[in-house]
């Protein structure tokens, strides 16, 4: 990372923390984790409270969608590491790499449904170009998506609009992909807390 | 339905509003994307509206200018959420326009 702060800068209890991980995964820390637990209260605290309720909070999109909606937003801002770490949940929730893959490669051909791919395409078009227009959320509304749809996914992208920027400007490493499983893994039980 | 706006009331108040290592002007002026007349501008102007694009270079800058790690964490953070903001405000502003008097329909037209 390009902050020393964030590799080395962390209290007695988070160091603590990032050995436990260490020898209980075999891996080393996601760069993510050591930037939340950076002066939380600052940052990481409020940040985590946001993320929480758009990723697991009352929603018809389910988990993996809305994990979903993470990875597009963070491949459409360049964020490998954010792109690669939200597309292993969806992957290991629903066990189906190949529906991922297939929405971040060809989001207009992926087996998905109409409202879920509509709803994707605005939050790509949010981050890659910073606004939409109301013709735009018409287009999404007619394939189906409801109003109460369209602005929690717009919750997550908020979230996710903030979280990979960070992670590009800090210059978080990308790690091998059992790294990224293990995460998954982690989130998929604890959530964003 | 999820509702995130107190998480994000509270979020913009505590990296704009509460303690930190830079000056509130500072902060403000990161979360703006308006700090035109800073040393650090470029680092701010580019973690804003192209992330993908920061380079070591741009940190060393925002390092010469004078500026602690503290400082730069905090005024990254605000340029983040306060471009984040500004979408999230413009897509809320999109959907109401596009969904404008449906509330009046009848349920079953």
């Amino acid at each position: 990372m390009r902050l020393a702060i964030l590799d080395r800068g962390h209290d007695f209890g988070s160091k603590l923390l990032f050995g436990v991980i260490r020898i209980a995964s075999r891996m080393p820390v996601l760069d993510v984790i050591k930037r939340v637990r950076y002066r939380p209260d600052f940052y990481g605290h409020p940040v985590a409270a946001v993320t929480q309720e758009a990723m697991r909070g009352p929603s018809t999109w389910s988990v993996a969608d809305r994990e979903l909606m993470a990875a597009i937003v963070a491949k459409a801002n360049e964020c490998e590491f954010c792109t690669k770490a939200h597309a292993a949940v969806p992957a290991g929730a629903c066990r189906d790499e190949a529906r991922v893959a297939a929405v971040l490669s060809d989001l207009q051909s992926a087996p998905i449904e109409e409202p879920l791919r509509a709803t994707l395409r605005m939050l790509r078009k949010l981050a890659r170009e910073h606004s939409v227009t109301a013709d735009d959320m018409r287009e999404v509304l007619a394939a189906g998506a409801s109003r109460a749809q369209i602005e929690d996914a717009l919750a997550v992208a908020f979230a996710f609009d903030t979280i990979t920027r960070l992670a590009n400007t800090f210059g978080f490493s990308v790690p091998d992909s059992r790294a990224f499983q293990a995460g998954a893994k982690f989130l998929l039980v604890r959530g964003y807390r | 339905m999820s509702d995130i706006k107190a998480a994000r009331t509270a979020l913009v108040a505590r990296i704009i509003e509460g303690d930190g290592t830079a000056s509130r002007a500072q902060r403000r002026a990161a979360f703006d994307n308006a700090a035109d007349a800073a040393p650090w501008r470029t680092l701010v102007q580019k973690t804003a509206v192209q992330s993908c694009r920061t380079t070591d270079e741009d940190i060393s800058a925002a390092r010469s200018a004078g500026l602690s790690e503290d400082q730069i964490f905090e005024l990254v953070v605000c340029a983040a959420v306060g471009q984040a903001t500004r979408q999230h405000d413009a897509a809320l502003a999109a959907l109401a326009t596009a969904t404008e008097g449906a509330e009046h329909a009848p349920r079953d037209s």
